[in-house]
């Protein structure tokens, strides 16, 4: 059976007594060695759902529970451990006063061992190709090598739990595809749990489960595949499905219809050849 | 207002070990009125570039010229406020521009320091909140207890309110969810051509450059890598990947139904339903000849 990594069970919050609920009862549960995709338009609930995973914040309502333990006051510190998180703006984290201090921060904490901190600090910066800059400043980085180091950082902790909170909305195309390639390997090798919070359509494809947040609630769970099929619903509620996913709604149209529904463009390809040789 | 980059090179640090040239010896033009993009890859010197254009960097060497106003080590303006109220920056992270207790005096900061009557201001509020997609019930709330997109949203109404001749846009779509990009997207487009604006957008979105974009400039480690039309740049494939940068998607996939079929659709910016017919032709002939 697979192991549960994360669940949220009823998790109702909000920000101060008086505010309105952000989460409205919300149940979800991430195992080990699966890739989730929250997505949700602006303002529905998605670096909340961060905040609470690792503790920052605590709900009034529900129970948040990570690997086994029940996120409170105690289990804090010991839960943090097992969670790593990449927040949506980098300069929030940075701590070190190098490039090379901040990776090895979050190490120090756990009690890595000198010699396996700076192999680790090695290989993180160098898959995130930013090895050249280990004593700059952090704050004297442009805004993509930011949100590479902040990659880095949490990876040499090699947690549990990876929370991705729109890490690489910096990065151009090809430098995400990279970095989500990298993430990816590694997450498949050691096994864990990664949540990335996204507005990247195609960087939701890679994922196994996708989680739409609307207005503090939980939409829909299902493969991306699935939901890449719900275009209108999900344009009503501030989303889209991806180029490959409206090219194959407008070749309906045309009079061309596929099979299952492609996710990218070596799926669709493979489908209209089909399509084209048995007839 | 036109824009020009004459031999300019930028080093921050200058004269300490840590001196690093960011922009080498660069040159271009912007017409006045007209939109152009500025991609490149991680670190290429974009954010950079644009600090230029409102004075907050002036170049180590060489000159900046935007309207009447010149910058270069000999010349600085003395007047800086008056650039910056008619050069107006969205920058990467939002929470650069942010500082006020609440949205509404954030909004009301820029055209406060620039003069423009309190009268004004709260009408110019009134048209800004809805054009960047957000509802009144934030002006009272404090900027920092906002979502990411949120704070985006504000950031960019605050540059709005200032009303300037040229918009500088530093990846202003990053952290919108999808139908906020279009929109927000859109608003500057419709602005840039109502108001006769001049626009800067540095975008990660080969989509949007290939949409929005009269000319593009590609800049690679803090050079000119290549300029023209988005048809023209985006026909060179191999020449972008060589600095690590992709072509729009759909040029992607034409490219490979290419590949695959043997059959070429010519890229001109078509709409997707015009692509999907063009490959159901294509489909239908391949079948009859067979
Ligand atoms: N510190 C805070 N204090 C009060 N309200 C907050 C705070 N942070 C967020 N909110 C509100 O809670 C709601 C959810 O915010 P959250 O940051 O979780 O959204 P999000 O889904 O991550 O959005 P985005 O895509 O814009 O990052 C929003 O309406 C936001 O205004
Ligand atoms: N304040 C600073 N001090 C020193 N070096 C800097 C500073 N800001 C940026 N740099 C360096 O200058 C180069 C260009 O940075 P810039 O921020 O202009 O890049 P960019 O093209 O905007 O990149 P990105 O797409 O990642 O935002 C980078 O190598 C960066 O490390
Ligand atoms: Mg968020
Ligand atoms: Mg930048």
């Amino acid at each position: 059976m697979r192991k549960k990594l994360v669940e949220f069970r009823n998790v109702s919050f909000r920000y101060g007594d008086e505010g309105p609920w952000v989460l409205k009862n919300c149940s979800f549960e991430i195992y080990e060695n699966e890739w989730v995709a929250i997505i949700g338009h602006n303002g529905s609930g998605k670096s909340t759902i961060a905040k609470l995973l690792n503790g920052l914040l605590f709900p009034q309502e529900g129970e948040i529970i990570i690997d086994g333990k029940q996120v409170n006051e105690e289990s804090i510190w010991n839960i943090r451990k097992e969670v790593g998180m990449v927040f949506q703006n980098p300069d929030n984290q940075f701590v070190g006063a190098t490039v090379q201090d901040d990776v090895a921060f979050g190490m120090e904490n756990r009690g890595v061992p000198r010699e396996e901190m700076n192999k680790r600090i090695s290989e993180t910066l160098k898959a995130v190709r930013m090895q050249d800059y280990r004593l700059t400043e952090p704050h004297r980085l442009s805004g993509g090598q930011k949100q590479r180091v902040a990659i880095a950082s949490v990876l040499a902790i090699s947690p549990k739990v990876l929370i991705l909170d729109e890490a690489t909305a910096m990065l151009d195309p090809s430098g995400r595809k990279e970095i989500m390639e990298t993430v990816g390997s590694i997450q498949d090798q050691r096994g864990l749990s990664l949540i990335t919070i996204t507005h990247d359509l195609q960087e939701v494809v890679q994922a196994d489960r996708v989680i739409v947040m609307n207005n503090g609630e939980l939409w829909k769970e299902s493969t991306p595949r699935e939901i890449f099929t719900q275009k209108e619903a999900l344009r009503k509620i501030g989303l889209d499905v991806p180029f490959v996913a409206i090219l194959t709604e407008e070749l309906k149209h045309a009079g061309v219809h596929l099979g299952a529904a492609p996710l990218n463009h070596e799926e669709l390809l493979e489908d209209l050849w089909t399509l084209h040789s048995r007839t | 207002m036109d824009i020009t980059f004459e031999n300019v090179t930028y080093i921050y640090q200058q004269n300490t070990p840590f001196a690093h040239k960011a922009i080498q010896d660069l040159s271009f033009h912007i017409e006045s009125g007209s939109i152009v993009a500025i991609i490149g890859h991680t670190g290429s010197g974009k954010s950079t570039l644009i600090q230029h254009l409102n004075g907050l960097s002036v170049p180590t060497e060489g000159e900046v010229r935007i309207g009447e106003y010149r910058l270069s080590q000999e010349h600085k303006p003395k007047d800086m406020k008056e650039l910056r109220s008619r050069v107006g920056v969205v920058f990467q992270y939002p929470e650069h521009q942010l500082f006020e207790e609440t949205v509404a005096k954030d909004i009301a900061f820029g055209p406060q320091n620039f003069g423009v009557p309190e009268a004004v201001i709260k009408e110019r509020i009134k048209d800004v909140i809805p054009a960047v997609g957000l509802s009144e019930s934030v002006l009272e709330r404090s900027p920092f207890d906002l979502s990411g997109g949120q704070m985006r949203r504000v950031a960019i109404a605050g540059v709005l309110a200032v009303k300037p001749d040229v918009l500088v846009l530093d990846e202003p779509t990053a952290g919108l969810d999808p139908r906020g990009q279009k929109e927000i997207m859109d608003m500057f487009y419709r602005l840039h051509n109502e108001q006769d604006l001049t626009t800067v957008l540095v975008t990660h979105s080969m989509e949007d450059a290939l949409k929005y974009a009269d000319r593009i400039l590609i800049l690679n480690k803090g050079t000119k890598f290549m300029e023209g039309t988005p048809e023209e740049v985006f026909s060179q494939k191999e020449a972008l990947q060589s600095v690590q940068l992709d072509v729009p998607e759909m040029v992607q996939f034409l490219n490979r139904f290419e590949e695959k079929f043997g059959q070429q659709i010519p890229f001109r910016n078509q709409s997707v339903e015009e692509i999907a017919q063009m490959i159901q032709q294509i489909i239908k002939e391949l079948n009859q000849d067979e």
